[in-house]
Protein backbone atom coordinates (compact mmCIF):
# COMPACT_ATOMS: atom_id res chain seq x y z
CA UNK A 1 0.00 0.00 0.00
CA UNK A 2 2.58 2.56 -1.08
CA UNK A 3 -0.19 4.88 -2.13
CA UNK A 4 -1.86 4.62 1.25
CA UNK A 5 1.39 5.57 2.97
CA UNK A 6 1.70 8.64 0.82
CA UNK A 7 -1.75 9.91 1.69
CA UNK A 8 -1.10 9.10 5.31
CA UNK A 9 1.96 11.35 5.24
CA UNK A 10 0.14 14.30 3.75
CA UNK A 11 -2.90 13.88 5.97
CA UNK A 12 -0.72 13.54 9.05
CA UNK A 13 -0.80 17.33 9.51
CA UNK A 14 -4.58 17.40 9.81
CA UNK A 15 -4.66 16.37 13.46
CA UNK A 16 -5.67 13.14 15.16
CA UNK A 17 -9.08 12.98 13.50
CA UNK A 18 -7.71 13.04 10.00
CA UNK A 19 -4.98 10.59 10.93
CA UNK A 20 -7.56 8.19 12.33
CA UNK A 21 -9.61 8.55 9.17
CA UNK A 22 -6.67 7.78 6.93
CA UNK A 23 -5.73 4.86 9.15
CA UNK A 24 -9.26 3.53 8.84
CA UNK A 25 -9.20 3.96 5.09
CA UNK A 26 -5.91 2.15 4.89
CA UNK A 27 -7.27 -0.75 6.94
CA UNK A 28 -10.33 -0.84 4.73
CA UNK A 29 -8.16 -1.04 1.62
CA UNK A 30 -6.10 -3.81 3.12
CA UNK A 31 -9.24 -5.71 4.08
CA UNK A 32 -10.75 -5.30 0.62
CA UNK A 33 -7.58 -6.69 -0.92
CA UNK A 34 -7.28 -9.61 1.47
CA UNK A 35 -7.58 -13.18 0.30
CA UNK A 36 -10.79 -13.72 2.23
CA UNK A 37 -12.55 -10.79 0.61
CA UNK A 38 -11.25 -11.55 -2.86
CA UNK A 39 -12.39 -15.13 -2.52
CA UNK A 40 -15.89 -14.08 -1.46
CA UNK A 41 -16.47 -11.30 -3.98
CA UNK A 42 -15.92 -11.71 -7.67
CA UNK A 43 -13.61 -9.48 -9.69
CA UNK A 44 -15.33 -6.21 -10.42
CA UNK A 45 -17.53 -6.46 -7.36
CA UNK A 46 -18.33 -3.14 -5.72
CA UNK A 47 -17.15 -4.65 -2.44
CA UNK A 48 -13.67 -5.03 -3.86
CA UNK A 49 -13.12 -1.94 -5.88
CA UNK A 50 -15.83 0.50 -4.89
CA UNK A 51 -18.55 1.87 -7.12
CA UNK A 52 -18.41 4.80 -9.43
CA UNK A 53 -21.21 5.24 -11.90
CA UNK A 54 -20.03 3.94 -15.24
CA UNK A 55 -21.58 1.61 -17.79
CA UNK A 56 -18.99 -1.00 -16.87
CA UNK A 57 -19.84 -0.85 -13.18
CA UNK A 58 -23.56 -0.89 -13.92
CA UNK A 59 -23.00 -4.17 -15.72
CA UNK A 60 -20.87 -5.53 -12.90
CA UNK A 61 -23.64 -4.91 -10.38
CA UNK A 62 -25.87 -7.36 -12.26
CA UNK A 63 -23.17 -9.85 -13.18
CA UNK A 64 -21.70 -10.19 -9.70
CA UNK A 65 -24.90 -10.99 -7.83
CA UNK A 66 -26.62 -14.31 -8.17
CA UNK A 67 -30.10 -12.85 -7.61
CA UNK A 68 -29.73 -9.83 -9.85
CA UNK A 69 -28.30 -12.18 -12.41
CA UNK A 70 -31.86 -13.32 -13.12
CA UNK A 71 -31.94 -10.11 -15.11
CA UNK A 72 -29.94 -9.34 -18.19
CA UNK A 73 -27.43 -6.48 -17.89
CA UNK A 74 -29.60 -4.35 -20.11
CA UNK A 75 -33.34 -4.40 -20.69
CA UNK A 76 -35.54 -2.80 -23.30
CA UNK A 77 -36.43 0.72 -22.33
CA UNK A 78 -40.16 0.06 -22.42
CA UNK A 79 -39.69 -2.87 -20.02
CA UNK A 80 -38.95 -0.52 -17.14
CA UNK A 81 -42.26 1.29 -17.58
CA UNK A 82 -44.33 0.32 -14.56
CA UNK A 83 -47.51 0.79 -16.57
CA UNK A 84 -46.54 -2.07 -18.90
CA UNK A 85 -46.09 -4.96 -16.45
CA UNK A 86 -47.31 -3.42 -13.19
CA UNK A 87 -44.51 -5.58 -11.71
CA UNK A 88 -47.07 -8.38 -11.35
CA UNK A 89 -44.83 -11.32 -12.22
CA UNK A 90 -41.98 -10.09 -10.05
CA UNK A 91 -44.35 -9.39 -7.18
CA UNK A 92 -45.81 -12.88 -7.44
CA UNK A 93 -42.28 -14.21 -7.04
CA UNK A 94 -41.63 -11.85 -4.16
CA UNK A 95 -44.83 -12.94 -2.43
CA UNK A 96 -43.70 -16.53 -2.83
CA UNK A 97 -40.44 -15.67 -1.04
CA UNK A 98 -42.35 -13.79 1.66
CA UNK A 99 -44.65 -16.78 2.10
CA UNK A 100 -41.68 -19.09 2.38
CA UNK A 101 -40.08 -16.95 5.09
CA UNK A 102 -43.27 -16.49 7.13
CA UNK A 103 -44.18 -20.12 6.54
CA UNK A 104 -40.88 -21.35 7.97
CA UNK A 105 -41.54 -19.23 11.04
CA UNK A 106 -44.99 -20.78 11.43
CA UNK A 107 -43.58 -24.29 11.11
CA UNK A 108 -41.68 -23.84 14.37
CA UNK A 109 -44.94 -23.67 16.28
CA UNK A 110 -47.19 -26.07 14.45
CA UNK A 111 -47.78 -29.82 14.62
CA UNK A 112 -49.95 -31.36 11.89
CA UNK A 113 -52.09 -33.63 14.03
CA UNK A 114 -55.81 -33.41 14.60
CA UNK A 115 -55.23 -33.21 18.36
CA UNK A 116 -52.75 -30.34 18.39
CA UNK A 117 -53.04 -28.34 15.15
CA UNK A 118 -55.78 -25.97 16.20
CA UNK A 119 -54.30 -25.48 19.68
CA UNK A 120 -50.91 -24.72 18.17
CA UNK A 121 -52.40 -22.01 15.99
CA UNK A 122 -54.26 -20.64 19.00
CA UNK A 123 -51.06 -20.59 21.05
CA UNK A 124 -49.17 -19.00 18.20
CA UNK A 125 -51.70 -16.19 18.10
CA UNK A 126 -51.71 -15.51 21.82
CA UNK A 127 -48.35 -16.58 23.27
CA UNK A 128 -45.67 -16.16 20.58
CA UNK A 129 -43.92 -12.87 19.84
CA UNK A 130 -45.15 -11.61 16.47
CA UNK A 131 -46.96 -14.93 16.05
CA UNK A 132 -50.26 -13.32 15.21
CA UNK A 133 -48.64 -10.80 12.86
CA UNK A 134 -46.67 -13.43 10.96
CA UNK A 135 -49.71 -15.69 10.63
CA UNK A 136 -51.78 -12.79 9.35
CA UNK A 137 -49.06 -11.91 6.87
CA UNK A 138 -48.86 -15.50 5.68
CA UNK A 139 -52.61 -15.67 5.17
CA UNK A 140 -53.03 -12.33 3.42
CA UNK A 141 -49.92 -12.77 1.30
CA UNK A 142 -51.31 -16.12 0.15
CA UNK A 143 -54.58 -14.56 -1.01
CA UNK A 144 -52.63 -11.72 -2.58
CA UNK A 145 -50.41 -14.15 -4.43
CA UNK A 146 -53.39 -15.95 -5.96
CA UNK A 147 -54.63 -12.56 -7.05
CA UNK A 148 -51.31 -11.33 -8.41
CA UNK A 149 -50.58 -14.53 -10.33
CA UNK A 150 -54.04 -14.31 -11.85
CA UNK A 151 -53.61 -10.63 -12.72
CA UNK A 152 -50.17 -11.36 -14.16
CA UNK A 153 -51.75 -13.94 -16.44
CA UNK A 154 -54.41 -11.48 -17.55
CA UNK A 155 -51.78 -8.82 -18.22
CA UNK A 156 -49.80 -11.25 -20.35
CA UNK A 157 -52.89 -12.20 -22.29
CA UNK A 158 -53.96 -8.62 -23.00
CA UNK A 159 -50.47 -7.80 -24.27
CA UNK A 160 -50.50 -10.87 -26.51
CA UNK A 161 -47.24 -11.81 -24.83
CA UNK A 162 -48.07 -15.52 -25.02
CA UNK A 163 -47.49 -15.55 -28.77
CA UNK A 164 -44.46 -17.03 -30.51
CA UNK A 165 -41.78 -17.49 -29.31
CA UNK A 166 -43.31 -17.45 -25.82
CA UNK A 167 -46.02 -20.11 -26.24
CA UNK A 168 -44.34 -22.66 -24.03
CA UNK A 169 -43.66 -20.17 -21.28
CA UNK A 170 -47.37 -19.40 -21.20
CA UNK A 171 -48.04 -23.12 -20.70
CA UNK A 172 -45.56 -23.13 -17.80
CA UNK A 173 -47.38 -20.09 -16.48
CA UNK A 174 -50.74 -21.88 -16.49
CA UNK A 175 -49.10 -24.74 -14.57
CA UNK A 176 -47.74 -22.21 -12.09
CA UNK A 177 -51.21 -20.75 -11.62
CA UNK A 178 -52.59 -24.21 -10.92
CA UNK A 179 -49.79 -24.93 -8.46
CA UNK A 180 -50.43 -21.60 -6.72
CA UNK A 181 -54.08 -22.52 -6.27
CA UNK A 182 -53.13 -25.95 -4.94
CA UNK A 183 -50.63 -24.43 -2.51
CA UNK A 184 -53.28 -22.04 -1.25
CA UNK A 185 -55.88 -24.78 -0.99
CA UNK A 186 -53.64 -27.21 0.90
CA UNK A 187 -52.70 -24.46 3.32
CA UNK A 188 -56.36 -23.70 3.88
CA UNK A 189 -56.88 -26.92 5.86
CA UNK A 190 -53.94 -26.53 8.23
CA UNK A 191 -55.51 -24.31 10.96
CA UNK A 192 -57.96 -27.20 11.49
CA UNK A 193 -60.87 -24.94 12.36
CA UNK A 194 -64.47 -25.10 11.16
CA UNK A 195 -63.73 -22.81 8.21
CA UNK A 196 -60.83 -25.00 7.06
CA UNK A 197 -62.58 -28.32 7.52
CA UNK A 198 -65.74 -27.48 5.63
CA UNK A 199 -64.14 -25.46 2.85
CA UNK A 200 -61.88 -28.40 2.13
CA UNK A 201 -64.83 -30.78 2.39
CA UNK A 202 -66.66 -28.84 -0.31
CA UNK A 203 -63.53 -28.67 -2.47
CA UNK A 204 -62.55 -32.31 -2.22
CA UNK A 205 -66.11 -33.53 -2.71
CA UNK A 206 -65.94 -32.04 -6.19
CA UNK A 207 -62.72 -33.92 -6.96
CA UNK A 208 -64.48 -37.14 -6.04
CA UNK A 209 -66.57 -36.77 -9.17
CA UNK A 210 -63.60 -37.26 -11.49
CA UNK A 211 -64.76 -39.91 -13.95
CA UNK A 212 -63.53 -43.50 -13.63
CA UNK A 213 -61.04 -43.08 -10.78
CA UNK A 214 -62.78 -40.31 -8.84
CA UNK A 215 -62.97 -42.18 -5.55
CA UNK A 216 -59.32 -43.23 -5.81
CA UNK A 217 -58.26 -39.63 -6.45
CA UNK A 218 -60.19 -38.55 -3.42
CA UNK A 219 -58.77 -41.34 -1.28
CA UNK A 220 -55.20 -40.55 -2.28
CA UNK A 221 -55.73 -36.87 -1.54
CA UNK A 222 -57.44 -37.39 1.80
CA UNK A 223 -55.49 -40.40 3.00
CA UNK A 224 -58.81 -41.83 4.19
CA UNK A 225 -62.46 -42.07 3.17
CA UNK A 226 -63.29 -38.76 4.84
CA UNK A 227 -61.18 -35.85 6.02
CA UNK A 228 -59.22 -36.88 9.12
CA UNK A 229 -55.94 -36.44 10.90
CA UNK A 230 -54.29 -38.36 8.06
CA UNK A 231 -55.53 -35.75 5.62
CA UNK A 232 -53.99 -33.06 7.78
CA UNK A 233 -50.57 -34.71 7.71
CA UNK A 234 -50.83 -35.39 4.00
CA UNK A 235 -51.78 -31.83 3.13
CA UNK A 236 -49.16 -30.46 5.46
CA UNK A 237 -46.41 -32.32 3.60
CA UNK A 238 -47.90 -31.22 0.29
CA UNK A 239 -48.09 -27.64 1.49
CA UNK A 240 -44.65 -27.20 3.04
CA UNK A 241 -42.55 -29.58 0.94
CA UNK A 242 -43.86 -31.19 -2.20
CA UNK A 243 -45.73 -28.35 -3.87
CA UNK A 244 -43.09 -25.70 -3.05
CA UNK A 245 -40.44 -28.03 -4.45
CA UNK A 246 -42.39 -28.50 -7.67
CA UNK A 247 -43.32 -24.85 -8.03
CA UNK A 248 -39.69 -23.76 -7.59
CA UNK A 249 -38.66 -26.00 -10.46
CA UNK A 250 -41.37 -24.60 -12.69
CA UNK A 251 -40.52 -21.05 -11.64
CA UNK A 252 -36.89 -21.63 -12.56
CA UNK A 253 -37.91 -22.79 -16.02
CA UNK A 254 -40.33 -19.88 -16.30
CA UNK A 255 -37.71 -17.24 -15.50
CA UNK A 256 -35.10 -18.90 -17.63
CA UNK A 257 -37.45 -19.03 -20.59
CA UNK A 258 -38.33 -15.34 -20.19
CA UNK A 259 -34.71 -14.56 -21.03
CA UNK A 260 -34.22 -17.27 -23.63
CA UNK A 261 -37.35 -16.19 -25.48
CA UNK A 262 -35.99 -12.70 -25.93
CA UNK A 263 -36.80 -10.94 -22.69
CA UNK A 264 -40.00 -9.14 -21.94
CA UNK A 265 -42.49 -8.84 -24.78
CA UNK A 266 -43.64 -5.76 -26.61
CA UNK A 267 -43.83 -2.82 -26.92
CA UNK A 268 -47.27 -3.02 -28.49
CA UNK B 1 -23.41 -33.66 -38.79
CA UNK B 2 -23.55 -30.13 -37.44
CA UNK B 3 -26.84 -28.34 -37.56
CA UNK B 4 -27.08 -25.94 -40.47
CA UNK B 5 -28.96 -22.71 -39.89
CA UNK B 6 -32.22 -22.54 -41.68
CA UNK B 7 -31.46 -19.33 -43.53
CA UNK B 8 -28.32 -20.88 -45.03
CA UNK B 9 -30.34 -23.81 -46.33
CA UNK B 10 -32.87 -21.42 -47.75
CA UNK B 11 -30.18 -19.40 -49.48
CA UNK B 12 -28.65 -22.53 -50.86
CA UNK B 13 -32.00 -23.64 -52.25
CA UNK B 14 -32.56 -20.25 -53.88
CA UNK B 15 -29.15 -20.24 -55.42
CA UNK B 16 -29.56 -23.72 -56.76
CA UNK B 17 -32.89 -22.86 -58.24
CA UNK B 18 -31.36 -19.85 -59.95
CA UNK B 19 -28.68 -22.08 -61.43
CA UNK B 20 -31.22 -24.65 -62.57
CA UNK B 21 -29.93 -27.36 -60.29
CA UNK B 22 -32.27 -29.78 -58.52
CA UNK B 23 -33.51 -28.43 -55.22
CA UNK B 24 -33.76 -30.81 -52.33
CA UNK B 25 -37.25 -29.97 -51.07
CA UNK B 26 -38.83 -30.35 -54.51
CA UNK B 27 -37.08 -33.48 -55.65
CA UNK B 28 -36.93 -35.31 -52.38
CA UNK B 29 -33.27 -36.00 -53.06
CA UNK B 30 -30.52 -36.05 -50.48
CA UNK B 31 -30.65 -33.47 -47.76
CA UNK B 32 -28.89 -30.24 -48.62
CA UNK B 33 -27.47 -30.29 -45.13
CA UNK B 34 -25.15 -32.99 -46.34
CA UNK B 35 -23.94 -31.01 -49.28
CA UNK B 36 -23.48 -27.51 -48.02
CA UNK B 37 -20.53 -28.05 -45.70
CA UNK B 38 -18.81 -30.16 -48.29
CA UNK B 39 -19.11 -27.38 -50.79
CA UNK B 40 -17.92 -24.80 -48.37
CA UNK B 41 -14.96 -26.93 -47.55
CA UNK B 42 -14.03 -27.30 -51.15
CA UNK B 43 -13.93 -23.69 -52.21
CA UNK B 44 -13.69 -20.57 -50.10
CA UNK B 45 -16.71 -18.87 -51.59
CA UNK B 46 -20.22 -18.63 -50.36
CA UNK B 47 -21.44 -20.75 -53.24
CA UNK B 48 -23.17 -23.84 -51.93
CA UNK B 49 -21.52 -27.17 -52.37
CA UNK B 50 -23.69 -28.74 -54.97
CA UNK B 51 -22.75 -26.10 -57.51
CA UNK B 52 -19.10 -26.82 -57.37
CA UNK B 53 -19.48 -30.49 -56.98
CA UNK B 54 -21.17 -30.45 -60.37
CA UNK B 55 -18.41 -28.70 -62.33
CA UNK B 56 -15.77 -30.70 -60.55
CA UNK B 57 -17.50 -33.88 -61.56
CA UNK B 58 -17.90 -32.62 -65.08
CA UNK B 59 -14.24 -31.76 -65.23
CA UNK B 60 -13.21 -35.13 -63.94
CA UNK B 61 -15.42 -36.93 -66.41
CA UNK B 62 -14.93 -34.62 -69.37
CA UNK B 63 -11.20 -35.02 -69.51
CA UNK B 64 -9.90 -32.30 -71.81
CA UNK B 65 -11.87 -29.43 -70.39
CA UNK B 66 -10.17 -26.07 -70.19
CA UNK B 67 -8.83 -25.28 -66.76
CA UNK B 68 -9.43 -21.58 -67.13
CA UNK B 69 -13.13 -22.02 -67.69
CA UNK B 70 -15.27 -20.69 -64.92
CA UNK B 71 -18.37 -22.70 -64.27
CA UNK B 72 -21.23 -22.40 -61.85
CA UNK B 73 -19.88 -19.18 -60.42
CA UNK B 74 -16.69 -20.79 -59.18
CA UNK B 75 -13.66 -18.64 -59.98
CA UNK B 76 -11.37 -20.26 -62.50
CA UNK B 77 -8.27 -20.15 -60.34
CA UNK B 78 -10.07 -22.06 -57.61
CA UNK B 79 -11.24 -24.69 -60.02
CA UNK B 80 -7.72 -25.04 -61.23
CA UNK B 81 -6.38 -25.36 -57.75
CA UNK B 82 -8.95 -27.99 -56.92
CA UNK B 83 -8.00 -29.99 -59.96
CA UNK B 84 -4.34 -29.69 -59.24
CA UNK B 85 -4.85 -30.94 -55.76
CA UNK B 86 -6.93 -33.86 -56.96
CA UNK B 87 -4.43 -34.78 -59.57
CA UNK B 88 -1.69 -34.53 -57.00
CA UNK B 89 -3.57 -36.81 -54.68
CA UNK B 90 -4.17 -39.27 -57.47
CA UNK B 91 -0.48 -39.12 -58.26
CA UNK B 92 0.43 -39.67 -54.65
CA UNK B 93 -1.70 -42.77 -54.56
CA UNK B 94 0.03 -44.00 -57.64
CA UNK B 95 3.36 -43.77 -55.86
CA UNK B 96 6.17 -44.25 -58.31
CA UNK B 97 3.83 -43.64 -61.23
CA UNK B 98 4.22 -39.90 -60.80
CA UNK B 99 6.97 -39.23 -63.31
CA UNK B 100 5.34 -41.68 -65.60
CA UNK B 101 2.13 -39.71 -65.43
CA UNK B 102 4.05 -36.59 -66.32
CA UNK B 103 5.50 -38.34 -69.27
CA UNK B 104 2.09 -39.63 -70.26
CA UNK B 105 0.76 -36.09 -70.04
CA UNK B 106 3.44 -34.96 -72.39
CA UNK B 107 2.45 -37.77 -74.67
CA UNK B 108 -1.17 -36.63 -74.84
CA UNK B 109 -2.70 -38.30 -71.79
CA UNK B 110 -5.59 -36.70 -69.98
CA UNK B 111 -5.29 -32.95 -69.94
CA UNK B 112 -6.28 -32.92 -66.31
CA UNK B 113 -3.46 -35.06 -65.03
CA UNK B 114 -1.12 -33.35 -67.41
CA UNK B 115 -1.64 -29.83 -66.20
CA UNK B 116 -1.54 -30.83 -62.60
CA UNK B 117 1.62 -32.83 -62.60
CA UNK B 118 3.41 -30.77 -65.18
CA UNK B 119 3.06 -27.46 -63.39
CA UNK B 120 4.07 -28.71 -60.00
CA UNK B 121 5.14 -32.07 -58.67
CA UNK B 122 2.62 -33.32 -56.15
CA UNK B 123 3.71 -32.82 -52.55
CA UNK B 124 3.67 -35.78 -50.23
CA UNK B 125 0.24 -35.94 -48.55
CA UNK B 126 0.82 -34.54 -45.10
CA UNK B 127 -1.47 -33.08 -42.49
CA UNK B 128 0.35 -29.74 -42.39
CA UNK B 129 -0.23 -26.98 -44.87
CA UNK B 130 2.06 -24.21 -46.08
CA UNK B 131 4.04 -22.69 -43.25
CA UNK B 132 3.42 -25.75 -41.13
CA UNK B 133 -0.19 -24.74 -40.37
CA UNK B 134 -2.23 -27.53 -38.92
CA UNK B 135 -5.55 -25.75 -39.42
CA UNK B 136 -7.34 -24.91 -42.62
CA UNK B 137 -9.58 -22.01 -43.46
CA UNK B 138 -12.69 -23.65 -44.77
CA UNK B 139 -14.65 -20.64 -45.78
CA UNK B 140 -14.93 -16.94 -45.35
CA UNK B 141 -18.15 -16.26 -43.51
CA UNK B 142 -19.84 -13.01 -44.27
CA UNK B 143 -21.25 -11.13 -41.30
CA UNK B 144 -24.91 -11.82 -40.95
CA UNK B 145 -24.81 -15.18 -42.68
CA UNK B 146 -24.62 -17.25 -39.50
CA UNK B 147 -25.52 -14.78 -36.81
CA UNK B 148 -28.63 -12.80 -37.48
CA UNK B 149 -27.38 -9.28 -37.09
CA UNK B 150 -30.00 -6.69 -36.50
CA UNK B 151 -29.81 -3.58 -38.55
CA UNK B 152 -31.40 -1.23 -36.08
CA UNK B 153 -30.02 -0.97 -32.56
CA UNK B 154 -32.50 -1.70 -29.80
CA UNK B 155 -33.36 0.95 -27.30
CA UNK B 156 -32.05 -0.50 -24.05
CA UNK B 157 -31.20 0.78 -20.60
CA UNK B 158 -29.09 -0.66 -17.84
CA UNK B 159 -30.96 -2.95 -15.46
CA UNK B 160 -29.08 -1.29 -12.64
CA UNK B 161 -30.24 1.25 -11.70
CA UNK B 162 -33.29 1.64 -13.92
CA UNK B 163 -35.12 -1.65 -13.36
CA UNK B 164 -33.77 -2.64 -9.96
CA UNK B 165 -34.84 0.65 -8.40
CA UNK B 166 -38.40 0.13 -9.61
CA UNK B 167 -38.45 -3.46 -8.39
CA UNK B 168 -37.08 -2.41 -5.04
CA UNK B 169 -39.77 0.24 -4.70
CA UNK B 170 -42.50 -2.23 -5.69
CA UNK B 171 -41.27 -4.82 -3.20
CA UNK B 172 -41.08 -2.23 -0.41
CA UNK B 173 -44.57 -0.97 -1.19
CA UNK B 174 -46.10 -4.43 -1.11
CA UNK B 175 -44.24 -5.37 2.07
CA UNK B 176 -45.35 -2.20 3.80
CA UNK B 177 -48.95 -2.58 2.67
CA UNK B 178 -49.02 -6.21 3.74
CA UNK B 179 -47.44 -5.43 7.10
CA UNK B 180 -49.92 -2.68 7.87
CA UNK B 181 -52.87 -4.73 6.67
CA UNK B 182 -51.73 -7.73 8.74
CA UNK B 183 -51.29 -5.58 11.83
CA UNK B 184 -54.83 -4.30 11.46
CA UNK B 185 -56.83 -7.25 10.14
CA UNK B 186 -56.72 -10.61 11.84
CA UNK B 187 -56.69 -13.82 9.85
CA UNK B 188 -59.81 -15.81 10.67
CA UNK B 189 -59.58 -18.64 13.13
CA UNK B 190 -62.93 -20.22 13.89
CA UNK B 191 -63.68 -22.90 16.44
CA UNK B 192 -61.99 -26.29 16.44
CA UNK B 193 -62.95 -28.48 13.49
CA UNK B 194 -66.09 -30.45 14.34
CA UNK B 195 -67.32 -33.17 12.03
CA UNK B 196 -70.73 -33.19 13.68
CA UNK B 197 -71.49 -29.57 13.12
CA UNK B 198 -71.79 -28.52 9.50
CA UNK B 199 -71.84 -24.76 9.12
CA UNK B 200 -74.65 -23.36 7.02
CA UNK B 201 -73.66 -22.44 4.38
CA UNK B 202 -70.38 -24.32 3.82
CA UNK B 203 -68.22 -22.50 1.33
CA UNK B 204 -65.00 -23.35 -0.48
CA UNK B 205 -62.09 -20.87 -0.54
CA UNK B 206 -62.97 -17.80 -2.59
CA UNK B 207 -61.05 -18.82 -5.73
CA UNK B 208 -63.10 -22.03 -5.89
CA UNK B 209 -66.43 -20.32 -5.26
CA UNK B 210 -66.98 -19.98 -9.01
CA UNK B 211 -66.85 -23.77 -9.21
CA UNK B 212 -69.15 -24.13 -6.24
CA UNK B 213 -71.53 -21.75 -7.94
CA UNK B 214 -71.46 -23.96 -11.03
CA UNK B 215 -72.43 -26.87 -8.78
CA UNK B 216 -75.87 -25.29 -8.37
CA UNK B 217 -76.38 -25.47 -12.13
CA UNK B 218 -74.65 -28.64 -13.33
CA UNK B 219 -73.96 -32.19 -12.31
CA UNK B 220 -70.98 -32.27 -9.92
CA UNK B 221 -68.82 -34.03 -12.48
CA UNK B 222 -69.42 -31.29 -15.03
CA UNK B 223 -69.01 -28.43 -12.56
CA UNK B 224 -66.15 -29.84 -10.54
CA UNK B 225 -64.08 -31.70 -13.09
CA UNK B 226 -65.08 -31.15 -16.71
CA UNK B 227 -65.41 -27.37 -16.74
CA UNK B 228 -62.25 -26.53 -14.73
CA UNK B 229 -60.32 -29.22 -16.59
CA UNK B 230 -61.44 -27.84 -19.93
CA UNK B 231 -60.64 -24.33 -18.72
CA UNK B 232 -57.05 -25.23 -17.85
CA UNK B 233 -56.63 -27.19 -21.05
CA UNK B 234 -57.98 -24.37 -23.21
CA UNK B 235 -55.69 -21.86 -21.53
CA UNK B 236 -52.70 -24.07 -22.19
CA UNK B 237 -53.44 -24.52 -25.86
CA UNK B 238 -54.46 -20.89 -26.39
CA UNK B 239 -51.08 -19.79 -27.84
CA UNK B 240 -51.16 -22.66 -30.33
CA UNK B 241 -54.72 -21.97 -31.39
CA UNK B 242 -54.33 -18.21 -31.68
CA UNK B 243 -52.34 -17.95 -34.91
CA UNK B 244 -52.73 -14.19 -35.19
CA UNK B 245 -49.16 -12.87 -34.99
CA UNK B 246 -50.11 -9.33 -34.01
CA UNK B 247 -49.78 -8.15 -30.44
CA UNK B 248 -51.68 -4.96 -30.94
CA UNK B 249 -55.14 -4.84 -29.32
CA UNK B 250 -56.52 -3.30 -32.51
CA UNK B 251 -55.82 -6.54 -34.41
CA UNK B 252 -56.94 -8.87 -31.64
CA UNK B 253 -60.52 -7.85 -31.06
CA UNK B 254 -61.84 -11.39 -31.06
CA UNK B 255 -59.22 -12.84 -28.69
CA UNK B 256 -59.54 -9.95 -26.29
CA UNK B 257 -63.33 -10.08 -26.29
CA UNK B 258 -63.31 -13.80 -25.66
CA UNK B 259 -60.85 -13.54 -22.80
CA UNK B 260 -62.68 -10.61 -21.26
CA UNK B 261 -65.99 -12.49 -21.40
CA UNK B 262 -64.28 -15.45 -19.75
CA UNK B 263 -62.86 -13.24 -16.99
CA UNK B 264 -66.16 -11.46 -16.43
CA UNK B 265 -68.06 -14.72 -16.33
CA UNK B 266 -65.64 -16.06 -13.75
CA UNK B 267 -65.58 -12.88 -11.67
CA UNK B 268 -69.38 -12.73 -11.58
CA UNK B 269 -69.59 -16.36 -10.44
CA UNK B 270 -67.03 -15.78 -7.69
CA UNK B 271 -68.76 -12.63 -6.51
CA UNK B 272 -72.17 -14.30 -6.46
CA UNK B 273 -70.75 -17.30 -4.64
CA UNK B 274 -68.97 -15.08 -2.14
CA UNK B 275 -71.56 -12.47 -1.29
CA UNK B 276 -74.93 -13.50 -2.70
CA UNK B 277 -75.21 -16.97 -1.21
CA UNK B 278 -76.72 -17.27 2.26
CA UNK B 279 -78.06 -20.18 4.31
CA UNK B 280 -78.50 -23.36 2.31
CA UNK B 281 -76.40 -21.72 -0.39
CA UNK B 282 -79.57 -19.97 -1.50
CA UNK B 283 -79.39 -16.75 -3.44
CA UNK B 284 -79.81 -13.70 -1.19
CA UNK B 285 -78.82 -10.07 -1.18
CA UNK B 286 -76.04 -9.28 1.28
CA UNK B 287 -77.81 -6.12 2.43
CA UNK B 288 -80.83 -8.20 3.50
CA UNK B 289 -79.36 -11.37 4.95
CA UNK B 290 -75.78 -10.38 5.73
CA UNK B 291 -72.52 -11.73 4.32
CA UNK B 292 -71.61 -15.38 4.68
CA UNK B 293 -68.04 -15.18 3.61
CA UNK B 294 -64.67 -15.64 5.24
CA UNK B 295 -61.24 -15.50 3.68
Amino acid sequence: MANGNGTNGTNGHGGPGARLLSRARETGDKLAGSQVMTSIFRPGSVFRKGYTDSPRNRSYVIMNNVLYHLHPVKVKRHAVKVSYTLCLGGLSFFLFILLTVTGIFLMFFYRPTAASAWNDVRTLETAVYFGSLVRNMHRWAAHLMVLSVFLHMSRVFYHGAYKAPREFNWVIGVILLTLTLLLSFTGYLLPWDQLALWAVTVGTNMMGYTPVFGSSVRYVLLGSKEISGDTLLRWYVLHVLLLPFVIVIFMAVHFWRVRKDGGISGPL
Amino acid sequence: MPEIPEHLLRRSAERRKALGLPVKGEEGGEAPSEEVPAAEAEAPTETPAAEEAAPAAAAAGGGGEEVTESKGGVPAHLLERSRRRKAALAGGDGGAAEPAAAAAAGGGGTARAGTATATRPAPAPTSTGPGGHTQRLLTVVKSGSIQQTRAEAQDKVHTWPHLLVIEFAAVLTVTAALLIFSALVRAPLQGLADFNQTPNPSKAPWYFLGLQELLTMFHPMVAGVTIPGMGIFLMMVAPYVDKNPSQHPKDRKFAISLFTIFLMFWAVLVIIGSFFRAKGFNFAFPWNDGIFFDL
